[in-house]
């Protein structure tokens, strides 16, 4: 095209490196956070690195939600269903067919990936407001249909994996699941992976089309884009990273039960989100870890800690809506996506 | 020199409820040409061009694009065809940049699908081209909402250069600009002119003076007269409808 092109490269040129140092910088951050998490282990005490994994694994359910709900902008309140999807298939699998670890953990994926794109067709046809009560809706009917079928998913009571579903080999080593350690550096592991692949999805071309969606969804249908394959795409990708979330959660502490796919899970990946900072890649990790260590220092001082945590969610939502990172993006640092 | 036909409407029309505001029009727009499409107001023209664009779909007719009938396509399919769209009301994504704007135009143009296709400097290094061809060369970090208007109408325009259009069309670009940035904009409406096909909605009649090639006049959604300019600035029934009594 011969439009000006003598003008091009100079401006090409300043805005490359500037914007490949913004993305450096919070891959850095990302490396960072992952090496200061590895070494907790070595300072925290045994109950702590429990908490930490618990924290690690809901991470990930968050980082899921926040890729529909921080980078897309979509406000789905039944997240609950995909992590329940991929509890279930994870530990149904190991439980019935005695399915080894890694297996049972790629079927949980592999189950929430179908599941989350086939609700994702119907429920997208609805937005803002209905699509909030359509993933709601369809939510409830998979809680209530773990408590239909009882009889094979246990229900309220639950499952508890046998013992030889709570251990596998990995290159021959022996990976033991009820080893804190083992737990710890398994969440980690996989905590890290989702975390660079997220880095990946959300500061590349199809994260940009995520917040174009977001931003302004009538003008990216005239730039020639299906809006609604684009939002199909995040929230597959969000349903997927929530399920892979529940199967390892699942297969973690040896245990599946109805609760984990009920509406306070759904709720729970839009607080934590909403609080460590929606549309911000580390947001999800400090959400969880700062409401998950408040719940539990608060319900040892009083019954009454959920009235505690919803005053501090009222006041956080007044005054810093967009979260703690969210916030420090707005006031310092831009590059924190 | 053969004039090809880049885009055709036969018997295009549009109601809404009782009003028909596009009724039955006839239309044949030139490759290569500026086209200025004039009219008073609620005469159509942002209607019209909505028909072609497909962002509202006719009540009969076709809209027929370098030979293909494309009336059915939704708008963001006739975009992929070369078909792009300006905004009469400015319409950008206000918080991300003014880079990041046109990279998600140049984006669908080099990387049509969600997976594969062309890689991040390729998108960028278009992007910036297509800001700098409209003056914003030196914005490309700044946050588009804190742009002053005038720089946010040369943005939606470079969006449309980065999909790298046949046809370009843009719906009453000058209004609110200041005469610089008018005298501006024109320069930049004929560099544009060179890769495509323009066709403006316009107001100001100096700008259509200046810019256009042939002009259309469109009242109470009807097709009133077409011509050169001059040939439309000496239409009486032009001048009785639209400029008001003879001088």
């Amino acid at each position: 095209m011969s439009l000006d092109t003598t003008q091009a490269p100079p401006e090409t040129g300043r805005g490359s490196p500037a914007r490949l140092i913004h993305n450096g910088r919070l891959f850095a951050l990302v490396l960072a956070t992952i090496a200061g998490l590895f070494a907790l282990q070595f300072v925290l005490s045994d109950y702590l690195v429990l908490a930490v994994t618990r924290i690690l694994i809901m991470a990930v359910f968050a980082m899921g939600y926040n890729m529909l709900m921080g980078y897309t902008g979509l406000l789905s309140l039944g997240h609950a269903m995909f992590f329940g999807a991929g509890l279930y298939a994870a530990g149904l699998s190991s439980y019935y067919w005695g399915t080894s670890l890694p297996v049972s953990f790629l079927i949980g994926i592999l189950a929430s990936l179908a599941f989350s794109f086939v609700i994702g067709l119907l429920a997208l046809r609805t937005q803002g407001v209905s699509f909030m009560i359509v993933t709601l809706m369809f939510a409830q009917a998979a809680y209530l249909a773990t408590l239909y079928f009882s009889r094979v998913t246990g229900g309220d009571q639950g499952l508890t994996l046998p013992t030889d579903a709570r251990s596998f080999s990995l290159f021959g080593a022996a990976m033991d699941m009820t080893s804190d350690t083992v737990r710890f550096n398994l969440a980690l592991a996989i905590f890290a992976a989702v975390l660079v692949a997220m880095y990946f999805v959300t500061q590349g071309p199809l994260g940009r089309l995520f917040a174009a969606v977001r931003e302004n969804e009538p003008r990216t249908q005239m730039l020639g884009f299906d809006t609604y394959r684009v939002r199909l795409a995040a929230f597959t990708i969000s349903g997927t990273i929530s399920g892979l979330a529940g199967a390892l959660y699942g297969l973690v502490f040896g245990y599946i039960g109805s609760a984990f796919a009920g509406f306070h899970y759904s709720i729970e990946a839009l607080l934590f989100t909403l609080v460590g900072g929606p549309g911000t890649l580390l947001g999800p990790l400090l959400g969880t870890a700062v409401m998950t260590m408040l719940i539990d220092r608060l319900s040892g001082i009083t019954t009454a800690y959920l009235m505690i945590v919803g005053v501090i969610l009222i006041l956080v939502n007044r005054w810093f809506p967009k979260g703690i990172l969210g916030t420090i993006r707005e006031r310092a640092l831009p590059w924190l996506k | 020199m053969a004039e090809v036909t880049l885009l055709e409407t036969r018997g295009l029309g549009r109601s809404f409820e009782a009003l028909k505001a596009v009724d039955g029009v006839d239309f044949k727009l030139a490759e290569g040409e500026i086209r200025a499409i004039i009219g008073p107001n609620g005469a159509g023209k942002s209607t019209f061009v909505s028909l072609l664009s497909g962002r509202i779909p006719p009540s009969e007719g076709q809209v027929i694009f370098a030979g293909q009938d494309v009336s059915k396509l939704p708008a963001h399919k006739r975009v992929r065809l070369g078909i792009a769209y300006t905004f009469q009301i400015t319409n950008i994504y206000p918080s991300l940049t003014v880079l990041e704007n046109v990279e998600i135009a140049a984006q669908s143009r080099l990387k049509p699908q969600l997976f594969g296709g062309a890689g991040e400097a390729e998108i960028r290094a278009a992007a910036a081209e297509a800001a700098a061809a409209v003056g914003l060369g030196d914005r490309l970090e700044t946050v588009a909402g804190v742009l002053a208007y005038g720089h946010q109408r040369l943005l939606e325009v470079a969006m449309g250069l980065a999909l790298k259009p046949r046809l370009l069309i843009l719906d009453e670009p000058t209004q609110g600009l200041s005469d610089s940035e008018i005298a501006n904009f024109i320069e930049v409406v004929r560099r544009v002119n060179r890769e495509a096909t323009v066709l403006v909605i316009e107001h100001n009649m100096d700008v259509v003076l200046a810019l256009a090639d042939r002009i259309t006049v469109l009242e109470r959604g009807r097709l009133l007269a077409e011509g050169t300019p001059a040939e439309i600035t000496a239409n009486a029934a032009v001048q009785a409808a639209y400029l008001g009594e003879p001088a």
